[in-house]
């Protein structure tokens, strides 16, 4: 994978860049030491590193402007980062970039029940903005996989989903307003507690634009009331083509489920050798869960259970008890560490439309046995958010670069029938130069004009998103 | 002008010698704030693709909304976000389409629960004011590839862009509905009442004081509907006796709020404000001190709506508190006096003049119908 060559001219005034970031940030909030930086060299797309020129770690959205108006007059190129548990090198530096790194921003900014709001700095994780409001019952809905450490910058920055989206939506159907610096260090607040947007919906176009535009320093976020209760039901099959037209079913029925899981036979197998949770030995299987008082959780699932049964399946089991519904959830939650267990894995994002379910199944068992690699299939089925897991061997050499083009081709084939490369986990530099597969020149044009508008010198996580071919002209200094 | 498809509507725009009014039904009634020909979007129009089992649709922008409204009934499905007609309030009589729901980022009373127009948009196709051709977002209902221009186009009125196709995530209709009806409660109270509802787990779909009337509305199974009205009327007796009304009737009753039927007909200035629900009657309050103001509270306090007299600008309302308001009905003068839409901050309005110069060089597209010049 290829990134722009550093620009000598950052390298050469290291010295004197580090030098101003130090006098504008307290102690111990510039980190320059090669031995130091090299904590921030990847993120979770481990595959690639790099160690930056230098990390910064502002507390306050003052410290965040005073870096980016240095860097800006500086032009050194900066990458934002959260907590560093992006999967397709979101966070991943340059040897010219400076690490801007919102981890010391944590604080809770103010709870609001009456409104249903939360405001936090944006390096607050995931599962601790729940943590602030769940003694009042209340909890923030997406629900990334990541969410003990993911912060809500990469969040907002990735468009993050998690399992629980087909019913709350993803990030940007939760972020009700940010304060988000520029790269010249303006500072702006865009909506707030309202609900709709003056003007241009500017809210909706920061929200996935993997820290291009701008740097979200506080972010105020929708709160929903915890359900009374939740509980899932297992259905096994005996092809993918009765579990997709199962899910299809409980969808058109009028049911609307928080979470429809998928896991395939391979899937299952690994997670059955690793935790044992009882899963029946199918060739698919769903895990559908629904919320709402035990009468309503009761009459949905007996509705699921019937749509289930005119589809043959080989197993039913409704959860009745917490006991039952974790047992239920155990495999489904370790699956990407069972796959782990037999072997380094690539995991891939892409969505299809839940129709064409069955036949992409069928190819990517096609390409499996092509490439001599295998592949786990484990994902939500109901908004239709595939993830491959592509297993290959790390010490082998060539093994890596086969998954990768395995992956490619799965990507492909997702735009092929209609989805899409990535439906949570972002473009990064993992699917940078897939993106002629899914849009025209001129798409990826207009969008790239959004960041002239925000970042005209393209200093802000430049090396990014678009493939370097088409990005170099905005890129070039 | 009228056009056919994509391919006519980039020539229409590339040959354009001058401004064009980007109009599809015509039904918000502010077409002639802008001045320059008429470019009609009705002959974009069609569905393209319809899967009930993945809750997607795919149709052309100028599709009557009607149209799409009657092809989910008879599947059991509905726009969840249920946008409002605005004929009534505009006295227009040209057909919603989509294309103008998606460009006005027009939604309902059931915002509040399940979300905005644009939280269901889930791809476009537009024509921008170069005369290219431009997708983004998809079908498939979680996308993050690329920057999500899908939410930049809902809301930006034609002036980005003409949209030509729109592919929309859609649920599946309630079984049933029932509302909550408590009388008797000041604005304060009321909306105190509908914060309480909407803060415990009882899915309230529909949160509004109007007409005297603080309602919530509940939708689902109908044993679910049953149990969960008289859970939040308990949860409510604070309030005072709840009545509940039956499915018929709340059909009416939000259809009713959905499409501000109390303004129809009356003389004066319709604003639309948006605000935190709790700074909603401070508004209200301050909307009468001003002058006759007639005051309708949905999604919980948090939209505004406000008859006023003419020539009377609400912004002056707004003193301090965040939101904004929009100029939803007034005659022509009262639109080019006060603005339709709410003055943007200095560096906002660098970034949205920053835009518009980059999808529209030329300035052609519904050129200044969103600017309002900052006031005092």
């Amino acid at each position: 994978m290829d990134m722009p060559t550093p620009d000598p001219s950052v390298l050469s005034r290291k010295d004197e860049i580090v030098a101003r970031l130090r006098a504008a940030l307290p102690e111990g909030a510039v980190i320059a030491d090669p031995t130091e930086t090299r904590a921030y060299e990847c993120d979770a797309l481990t595959a690639y590193r790099c160690p930056p020129l230098a990390v910064v770690l502002p507390a306050s959205t003052a410290e965040v402007a005073a870096v980016l108006k240095i860097c800006h007059a500086a032009r050194v190129p900066v990458v934002p980062r959260g907590s560093g548990t992006s999967l397709s090198g979101g966070a991943l530096p340059t040897a010219d970039s400076v690490i801007l790194g919102v981890s010391r921003l944590n604080q809770v900014l103010e709870t609001d029940y009456q409104n249903r709001f939360i405001r936090v700095q944006s390096g607050r994780t995931n599962l601790s903005v729940t943590g602030a409001v769940e003694a009042n019952g209340f909890f923030y809905a997406p629900d990334p996989s990541s969410q003990l450490a993911c912060a809500i910058a990469g969040n907002v920055a990735m468009n993050s989903g998690g399992a629980h989206c087909l019913k709350y939506g993803v990030t940007t159907n939760n972020l009700l307003g940010v304060t988000l610096v520029q790269m010249d260090g303006t500072v702006i607040e865009i909506g707030g507690a309202h609900l709709d947007a003056a003007g241009l919906d500017l809210l909706g176009v920061i929200c996935g634009s993997e820290g291009q535009l701008g740097v979200v320093t506080e972010a105020t976020l929708r709160i929903l009331h915890k359900p009374e209760g939740a509980r899932p039901i297992l259905i096994g099959f005996d092809s993918n083509e009765a579990a997709g037209a199962c899910v299809a079913d409980i969808i058109k029925a009028g049911v609307l489920p928080v979470a429809i899981e998928f896991m395939d036979r391979p899937c299952i197998r690994a997670t059955e050798a690793f935790v044992h949770a009882g899963y029946p030995d199918v060739e698919a299987l769903l895990i559908v869960e629904v919320e709402g008082d035990k009468a309503d959780i009761d009459a949905q699932l007996a509705r699921i259970s019937d749509i289930a049964t005119r589809h043959n399946p080989v197993e039913i089991r409704q959860s009745k008890s917490p006991e039952e519904s974790a047992r239920i959830w155990a495999g489904r939650k370790s699956a990407f560490g069972a796959m782990g267990q037999i072997n380094d894995y690539l995991c891939l994002d892409g969505t299809i439309p839940v129709s064409q379910l069955p036949h992409v199944l069928q190819r990517i068992r096609q390409l499996s046995g092509q490439y001599g690699l295998d592949v786990g299939n484990v994902f939500h089925a109901g908004d239709g958010n595939m993830h491959p897991l592509i297993l290959f061997d790390a010490n082998k050499p060539g093994d890596l670069a086969k998954a990768e083009a395995m992956g490619a081709d799965i990507l492909r084939l997702c735009v092929e029938v209609g989805g899409c490369l990535t439906g949570e986990h972002g473009v990064g530099v993992e699917k940078r130069e897939l993106m002629f597969d899914q849009f025209s020149a001129e798409d990826m044009a207009v969008q790239m004009a959004v960041k002239d508008v925000f970042d005209p010198g393209w200093l802000l996580n430049p090396a990014k998103v678009f493939p370097l071919s088409v990005s170099n002209a905005h890129r070039a200094p | 002008m009228h056009v056919c498809d994509e391919k006519e509507l980039s020539e229409a725009i590339v040959s354009a010698e001058g401004p064009l009014r980007i109009i599809g039904g015509g039904t918000r009634g502010f077409a002639d704030t802008v001045s320059g020909t008429e470019l009609s979007t009705l002959g974009l129009n069609g569905v393209r693709v319809y899967k009930p089992g993945a809750l997607t649709l795919v149709v052309g922008a100028g599709t009557p909304v009607s149209e799409v409204e009657a092809l989910l009934q008879a599947q059991g499905q509905r726009l969840a976000f249920e946008p409002m007609d605005h004929r009534g309030l505009t006295g227009q009589s040209g057909p919603p389409t989509i294309g103008g729901m998606a460009a006005a980022n027009v939604s309902g009373p059931r915002r509040i629960q399940v979300g905005a127009c644009r939280d269901f948009l889930l791809g476009v196709r537009f024509v921008d004011g170069a005369g290219r051709i431009i997708k983004n977002g998809g079908r498939v209902m979680k996308n993050v590839t690329g920057y999500d221009l899908v939410k930049l186009m809902a809301g930006s009125f034609g002036t980005l862009g003409v949209l030509s196709e729109l592919s929309l995530k859609v649920l599946p209709a309630a079984e049933t509905a029932a509302t909550l009806r408590i009388e008797g409660l000041d604005d304060s109270r009321a909306i105190e009442a509908l914060a309480a509802a909407l803060a415990a787990p009882f899915d309230v779909s529909g949160a509004a004081h109007t007409e005297g009337a603080t309602l919530l509305r509940l939708e689902g199974f109908a044993q679910s509907v049953s149990a969960r009205a008289k859970k939040l009327a308990t949860h409510l007796s604070r309030f005072g006796p709840a009545e509940i009304l039956d499915h018929t009737a709340t059909d009416m009753i939000w259809k009713r709020l959905r499409d501000v039927v109390p303004f129809h007909d009356r003389p004066g200035n319709v604003w639309r404000i948006s605000v935190k629900p709790s700074d909603g009657p401070r508004i209200g309050a301050a909307l009468r001190d001003m002058g006759e103001a007639q005051i309708i509270y949905d999604w919980g306090g948090g939209l505004v709506w406000a008859l006023l007299p003419d020539d009377i600008d609400a912004r002056a309302a707004l003193q301090g508190i965040r939101g904004h308001a929009r100029l939803e009905r007034a005659n022509l003068e009262n639109r080019k006096t006060l603005g339709v839409f709410a003055p943007e901050s200095a560096v906002i309005a660098q970034i949205s003049a920053g835009l518009r110069a980059r999808f529209d060089p030329r300035g052609i597209l519904n050129p200044g119908l969103m600017q309002t010049a900052k006031r005092g």
